[in-house]
């Protein structure tokens, strides 16, 4: 036998040793780059996947034991519950003192008449993670669209970001990926506000103009600019502030006013009139 | 064999509803989070071969992440601890090797190598885990105090569950 030839097949052989040899670790890292495909796919490019808490079997196993965890807090809700209704009964025309300023308070109850409001139950939730997600047990039967804001009683909580028939998820305000514009209540100064991913109780609020008027327990809201959120809802209260010298921009620690580990009930928030508006968005972003 | 096959699968929807039904719900001072299925991988056969080891860890990773909303997270991570099983069984293995049709449980090996077992495993399962899921080394040393702080309780609730079905001796 010629000497390459034993050669070429010595090294063929040694290849497929090679291989066999460490098979395992191809094997790993073959169904690494697969699961690494996925959690990509999903977190970076926001595509619906199928595998997710709003597919039907997973949400209702997840309602199960949302029903043993009510019996648990059926307090809780009836506070909250009550409180919503203190709430509404603020705002029935009746007791909004319309003798001073008649038109402004009829441009108000013209401007929340824009939003469509659905009442929902939170069927899972987490606070601990560095993405935090909610389940709520309406979908898209029920009305719900991506997109859509989720808020409580207390606040803001969320937006809607996959829809079943029957349950939706949200991207909690405690995640990574979640960014609202939002403003000091008393002097409309406004700035982006984020999760730190630090603690379930705080966000942070930054671009907040150095010559605004700060001080602890201010109120903060949402500012109303995205197509999502009314202008308004609170967000929480201001706990501490510093400013940046070389910047000029205030970083606000925002103490959050909803209570993460005691949702209950939420409301979907719909900005009926709110296509025209991203339209028009859209194609300033497209030019 | 096929008795064998159904109480692993028993023992897996047992382990996966107390994990997504109870322990999901646990939140234990904000950053405590029990991952008490890795038990699932981790009392396989000794003898299990590779492939299906790795598939395991893929597929129930991703029944946890189906619920957690985390597709990918768990997943990687239940592939990584069935990579790195045999080399910690090869590292603890007892002085004349394993018998064929062990299983890595106390029942077998005793209390104590049961325990470093489970450690090593689920201190790397969850290091991996929570590096993954903040996808950056920004907060290392936190992400490294929640892998410690979540190793302990996940190691004792295995501990606890081995002993509900520790009692029955050698399972072949």
């Amino acid at each position: 036998m010629a000497p390459g030839v034993t050669n070429s097949f010595g090294i063929m052989r040694n290849f497929i040793r090679f291989i066999i040899r460490y098979h395992f670790l191809f094997l790993f890292l073959l169904f690494e780059t697969f699961c690494f495909y996925l959690l990509i796919n999903y977190n970076h490019r926001h595509q619906e996947t199928f595998i997710n808490s709003s597919g039907k079997v997973v949400a209702s196993f997840l309602e199960i034991s949302g029903t043993f965890k009510d019996y648990v807090s059926l307090r809780r809700a009836n506070e909250e519950l009550s409180r919503e209704n203190a709430l509404l009964r603020t705002q029935i025309p009746e007791n909004i003192p319309s003798i001073s300023e008649p038109k402004l308070a009829r441009q108000e109850s013209d401007d929340l008449f824009i939003y469509q409001y659905r009442a929902g139950k939170v069927i899972n939730n987490s606070v601990h993670r560095a993405h935090n997600f909610i389940t709520i047990n309406k979908g898209s039967k029920h009305g719900i669209a991506p997109e859509m804001g989720v808020i409580s009683a207390r606040g803001l909580v969320g937006i809607v970001r996959h829809v079943s028939p029957n349950y939706s998820t949200a991207i909690s305000l405690l995640n990574n990926q979640f960014r609202v514009s939002a403003k000091l209540r008393d002097s409309n100064y406004f700035g982006v506000l984020e999760w730190d991913g630090k603690s379930y109780q705080h966000a942070i609020l930054t671009e907040i103009p150095g010559h605004a008027p700060v001080s602890t327990g201010d109120a903060i809201v949402t500012s109303g600019y995205s197509t999502i959120f009314p202008e308004g809802i609170l967000i929480g209260t201001i706990e501490d502030y510093q400013l940046h010298q070389g910047e000029g921009f205030y970083e606000i620690r925002v103490k959050l006013s909803v209570d993460f580990k005691n949702l209950t009930y939420v409301e979907v928030v719909e900005k009926t009139s709110g296509e025209e508006q991203k339209q028009l968005e859209n194609l300033m972003q497209n030019d | 064999m096929i008795n064998t096959l159904g109480k692993y699968i028993f023992h897996f929807i047992v382990i996966i509803l107390i994990q997504v039904l109870i322990l999901n719900n646990l939140n234990l001072s904000g950053y405590i989070n029990p991952f008490l299925y890795v038990i699932v991988l981790l009392t396989l056969p000794v003898e299990m071969p590779g492939w299906l080891l790795l598939l395991a860890g893929m597929i129930t990773g991703l029944i946890i992440d189906a619920f957690l909303n985390t597709i990918g997270v768990h997943a990687s991570a239940g592939v990584f601890l069935a990579y790195l099983r045999p080399y910690f069984l090869r590292y603890l293995a007892p002085r004349e090797g394993y018998e064929p049709g062990s299983l890595p449980t106390p029942s077998h090996f005793g209390f104590v190598w049961f325990f470093k077992y489970v450690l090593l495993a689920v201190f790397a399962h969850h290091l991996f885990l929570f590096i993954i899921e903040v996808f950056t080394f920004e907060g290392i040393l936190r992400t490294i105090w929640k892998t410690i702080v979540s190793t302990i309780f996940t190691v004792g609730f295995i501990m606890i569950a081995q002993l509900f079905s520790g009692s029955k001796k050698k399972a072949f």
